[in-house]
């Protein structure tokens, strides 16, 4: 497979059995990783939740503030309750309107605004989940020319929003987690300049 | 999800806004603008652009809809619960010191931060000595804001707020329930006075001890913030407090260096001498 160089955005979204995929991507991560990352993960609403503490075992990650520009390199945690969104400056804007799908964070939002200002220069994966969000916005990534990519449902351990994703539009790819790793290693060896 | 608005429409939707009825999005934070307008268009039914500019181009009605329903709204009594115990614990007891004490809660919504405030002071005896000036630019959210109503299913998240913020009072003797709604008690709000005011055009107004802005930031991108901490650093007195959203920085503002933290996670900053 060939990788385009000219990726500028990795936004990962996840819900219901996510968290030990998104576990095993962040151990095998390639640093350095020379794009930045955003991750989208449904927590419930008003619980404290472990996950950036428990992620970060393994890697850096913060929970950006608004208008934090996204730097290569870093992975942001879209903060609990707020939507996160991606500017064309290459700026995040956390937004705190209604709940889209009954989320906050929205799946959808974050890639779509991610396609809006980036466009083909995107890769968008969407893993486990028992609801439909991320679907329509991993379809715009893809829409947009960018790179989608969905967890292989039969590994899912909940295969809704996967599947959703995969019946919603064409020209998705569906994953193992493995093939993520290494997928994701190619993309970082692809980007270094 | 709704259908995209592309660049160019998106321009002229903020360009008819501007040039027709004087309000300025230019430098809204485009991703979540862009949104709202998909949404209102949505909303509305209008399955075109065209349709929509020619409405907002002709029907003052519509725009005024519009405007209502593209700010962001959302709200809530006691929001960030730490934020309310900081002002409680170490704002409210510096401010008691000025004879008369003047706040400002800019970009209040429909007001549930406002009557937050107003029980803090009231439960610190300084109420009568305040005058708090509420404003924002949607002006059915000022209506709301005035009339004092909150739905009475909010009204149990409200109480557990209140008692995270450190409060030890009957919540429910500061509100009246009738049906399904709270009434928050007229005494409350004897010393507000809510009007109409846009961060992005309107001028310095009065001095203050105290502003609050919180959650409007995020939709502004850093021109504006900057332009606004400006407003706010000349309607401060000297010392006199900020307070932003907790997700908000003054990190990426120029005019960071005028102010200095009381409280960096609860965003409480301090405008320096
Ligand atoms: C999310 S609410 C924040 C409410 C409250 N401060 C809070 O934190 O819960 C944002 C408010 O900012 C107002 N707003 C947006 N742009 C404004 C402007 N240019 N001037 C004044 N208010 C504005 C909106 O109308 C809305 O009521």
């Amino acid at each position: 497979m060939t990788v385009p160089h000219s990726y500028r955005i990795l936004v990962i979204g996840g819900s219901a059995g996510s968290m030990p995929v998104l576990s095993a991507l962040m151990e095998a991560w390639p640093v350095p990783f020379h794009i930045p990352v955003v991750l989208v993960i449904h927590r419930l609403k008003n619980v404290k939740s472990e996950l950036g503490v428990l992620l970060s075992d393994h890697i850096q990650i913060t929970e950006p503030e608004d208008k934090e520009q996204l730097l290569p390199g870093h992975i942001y945690l879209a903060p609990q309750n707020y939507h996160l969104l991606i500017e064309a400056d290459g700026t995040i804007s956390l937004d705190y309107s209604e709940l889209i799908n009954f989320s906050r964070p929205s799946i959808d939002l974050s890639f779509e605004s991610a396609a809006t200002a980036f466009g083909s220069a995107v890769i968008g994966i969407l893993l486990s989940g028992a609801n439909k969000d991320g679907a329509e916005g991993l379809c715009r990534i893809a829409a947009a020319g960018g790179t989608a990519i969905v967890q292989d449902p039969a590994t899912a351990a909940f295969n809704t929003m996967p599947q959703a994703a995969l019946d919603q539009c064409a020209d998705i790819q569906s994953m193992t987690p493995d093939q993520m790793i290494r997928y994701l290693r190619n993309i970082s060896t692809a980007n270094k300049r | 999800m709704v259908e995209e608005i592309s660049n160019a429409d998106f321009t002229d939707l903020v360009k008819i806004i501007q040039q027709r009825y004087g309000y300025d999005f230019t430098d809204y934070a485009s991703a979540s603008l862009k949104r709202r307008f998909s949404r209102f268009t949505g909303y509305t039914g209008i399955d075109n652009i065209f349709d929509l500019k020619h409405r907002l181009l002709n029907e003052t009605d519509f725009f005024r809809e519009m405007i209502r329903y593209i700010t962001v709204n959302v709200t809530e009594m006691f929001r960030d619960p730490s934020f309310y115990k900081v002002l409680r614990e170490q704002v409210i007891p510096r401010l008691a010191s000025y004879p008369s004490i003047k706040i400002w809660h800019a970009g209040c919504a429909t007001g549930e931060e406002v009557y937050s405030m107003a029980i803090l002071l009231q439960e610190a005896g300084l109420l009568d000595r305040c005058r708090i000036y509420a404003t924002d630019l949607n002006e059915a959210n000022l209506e709301k804001a005035e009339s004092g109503i909150i739905a009475l299913k909010d009204m149990k998240d409200y109480t557990q707020n209140y008692m995270q913020s450190g409060g030890i009072h009957d919540f429910s003797n500061y509100y009246t329930a009738r049906y399904d709604n709270a009434i928050i008690h007229p005494s409350l709000l004897r010393n507000v006075i809510f009007f109409q005011h846009n961060l992005v055009t309107d001028q310095v107004f009065n001095e203050f001890q105290l502003i609050c802005c919180r959650n409007v930031f995020i939709y502004f991108n850093r021109t504006l913030q900057e332009r606004v901490v400006k407003l706010f650093y000349e309607s401060l007195t000297s010392l006199g407090y900020l307070a932003l959203g907790i997700k908000e920085s003054l990190l990426y503002n120029e005019e960071r260096i005028k102010f200095e933290p009381v409280n960096l996670a609860n965003k409480i900053f301090r405008r320096k001498v």
